[in-house]
């Protein structure tokens, strides 16, 4: 169902249409599964025959082409009237609009073969929402850096979204600590050790390491492949201040260009690898929520884990944070000696600590990892016993943030300090919460969906925003009651 | 309720069981598995018993409070500005004894704020205040 509505202008006038390109590069996409499968079904036929076949490779690409050709020709996009809208699908039509004003983000996705034939792809994400909403596949280069201006200057001023592509960086990752850091992980050594170990069972007993490396190829070959990922996707890493957020760039064959906005972290983690500790390197990832009203369909609602800092040293990650988080240094203590007992690998790194903003805690037994929280994203607040720490008068204190394993654990404190925790962490939790100034909906063009905000007159603690403009609900500590809206803002 | 399924469950059990051995090996052999059969569903239900038991919840000004487990014992406190949304379930043995579950979701998969066993009564009354409270005091993420 094509929903060209009465009220569009001229409804047949303006359309744009992809790259010519676009199928191309769209098969460009199946190449490397296809290279795989041929690569794999010819371990096959050659061993049966001694033929190589081709002729499903040449069905597939065909067809793939075709389909190719017949999305080329039913997408079609064009600016109207303040919204952004592309059209798409033979058969199941799709029309969608995206309102300028709440654009967010464009991000700028460029795929290997795409960057061979010169075109990009752009992905839109609107405010409220953390997953791509509308996605142009693919432009050309300079059609597609336009349109993101185009796009932007809705709401940011062109200035800023300018300022933005070559913002004040922030940290960057250069080639060689890139390439270490990777060879020092745990996967690469277990890889080139397995590898050696093929390699000089060879020399003795050729049949056995054959049969070997035939069981264990499918295992190196996916341990490769998540270390080549690793590598591309990291590679030529530079994270750039912009006023919406912490704008990322990476990738070698794909480059990647996204936001992490500042108001929609969760918690930031550091983490310090067995391996990199001795160069004092570490990692630094953010857990940023996807979509911010409260959804219909609950749970761990799109919580992505993203690396604002795939490795660096101590203060670069120190910076990061002190922009991210302003900075937090809470005090940390030890859990108790006895702890030592239930613990006796991690203890040496368990610690916690909090103050009236943020939660921190240390945890780990190989890998240190340093979890940052803010308090005003608290969704719940846990004490867990289980039946080792309750002989020993031990308790976890668990802050939970959105996300599936999202969490600052005060792990093993003693009792009392454990339901002292929970009461103080409750009630920090509540004043942080109320203290954040939440963006206020009229800013946003009056596109923001109804709900409680800050009530702008400040005479109570919420206002009801509906369809555009404030209502007379008003509410205090839960208890709603009525109180005449000022003039729109 | 879990108790109620337990118990039904070991007395079908046993009558399936006495019977087939009864048939099979005669009647002495039938005998004790029901014995056997018996002594299983009173051990779990005895601690399933203490499990319930364990199970409690208190509403708060701002938040709600579940504490729950016996080996494991977890207490949960779930601001009610945080709540998604409020489930309430009934599975077939539930609705038997008329209780239903209500749960309370928040954007955190680690937050369970699960409430079994309640009247049908107490579940609607629970899951309308849940509800008015969490929509009073909602915040954003």
């Amino acid at each position: 169902m094509t929903d060209a509505g009465p009220d569009a202008p001229a409804p047949d006038e303006g359309w744009n249409r992809l790259h010519p390109l676009t199928p191309i590069a769209r098969v460009g996409r199946l190449a490397p599964a296809l290279v795989l499968l041929l690569v794999v079904s010819n371990i096959h036929s050659k061993a049966e025959n001694g033929t190589v076949e081709t002729d499903y490779l040449i069905a597939i690409t065909l067809i793939s082409a075709v389909y190719g050709y017949i999305h080329w020709m039913v997408t079609r996009w064009r600016i109207e009237a303040g919204t952004l809208r592309i059209e798409t699908g033979l058969i199941r039509k799709d029309s969608r609009r995206l309102p300028l004003a709440r654009i967010q983000a464009v991000d700028i996705v460029r795929p290997f073969l795409a960057r061979l034939l010169g075109v990009s792809e752009l992905r839109i994400r609107l405010a409220g929402s953390g997953s791509t909403d509308g996605k142009l596949a693919y432009l050309s280069e300079a059609q597609a850096a336009e349109l993101r201006l185009v796009l932007l200057a809705g709401h940011i001023d062109t200035e800023a979204a300018v300022s933005s592509n070559t913002g004040l960086p922030m940290a960057s990752v250069d080639t060689g600590r890139l390439l270490a850091s990777v060879f020092l992980s745990l996967v690469t050594i277990v890889v080139i050790g397995t590898v050696a170990v093929l390699a000089v069972l060879d020399q003795f007993e050729p049949k056995t390491a054959a049969a070997a490396a035939g069981v264990l190829a499918v295992y190196l070959l996916s341990a490769a492949s998540v270390i080549w990922r690793r590598l591309s996707g990291q590679y030529a890493f530079i994270a750039v201040e912009a006023p919406e957020g912490v704008r990322i760039r990476r990738g070698l064959l794909q480059t990647i260009s996204e936001t992490v906005p500042y108001g929609r972290i969760q918690a930031v983690r550091q983490v310090e690898p067995l391996l990199w500790r001795p160069f004092g390197w570490c990692r630094l990832e953010v857990d940023v929520a996807g979509a911010t009203s409260r959804n219909q369909r609950g749970e761990g609602t799109g919580v992505v884990r993203k690396a604002i800092l795939p490795v660096g040293s101590q203060q670069d990650s120190w910076h990061l944070l002190a922009r991210l988080l302003g900075a937090p240094d809470p005090e940390r203590t030890a859990p108790p000696g006895r702890a030592r007992l239930k613990a006796p690998l991690s203890y040496h790194f368990l610690s916690a600590g909090h103050d009236s903003a943020h939660a921190v805690c240390v945890t780990g037994r190989l890998n240190r990892a340093t979890t940052w929280v803010p308090l005003e994203k608290t969704q719940s607040v846990r004490r867990v016993q289980g039946p080792l720490q309750r002989p020993l008068g031990l308790a976890t204190v668990h802050v939970d943030v959105a996300g599936k394993r999202t969490r600052a654990e005060f792990r093993d404190r003693g009792l009392g300090e454990a339901d002292q925790l929970v009461v103080e962490l409750t009630a920090l939790s509540r004043s942080a919460r109320l203290r954040t100034p939440q963006p206020s909906p009229a800013a946003d063009g009056g596109a923001a969906p109804s709900g409680w905000y800050p009530d702008p007159a400040g005479r109570h603690e919420q206002r009801y925003w509906h369809e555009g403009r404030w209502t007379e609900h008003v509410a205090d500590g839960g208890r709603r009651s009525s109180d005449p809206a000022t003039p729109a803002p | 309720m879990r108790r109620a399924e337990a118990v039904t469950i070991s007395v079908l059990l046993a009558a399936l069981f006495g019977l087939v051995f009864w048939a099979v090996a005669g009647a002495l052999a039938g005998a004790i598995s029901v014995v056997v059969m018996v002594a299983l569903g009173a051990t779990v239900s005895f601690f399933l018993r203490r499990r319930f038991r364990a199970w409690r919840y208190l509403e708060r000004n701002e938040d709600l409070i579940v504490a729950r487990g016996v080996m494991v014992q977890r207490l949960s406190v779930v601001p009610y500005g945080r709540m998604q949304f409020v489930e309430v379930t009934a599975g077939p043995v539930e609705r038997l004894f008329k209780l239903s579950t209500v749960k309370l979701h928040t954007a955190a998969a680690a937050s369970d704020a699960r409430i079994p066993g309640l009247e049908q009564a107490e579940a609607a009354r629970l899951r309308d205040r849940l509800t008015e409270l969490g929509e009073s005091m909602a915040a954003g993420m």
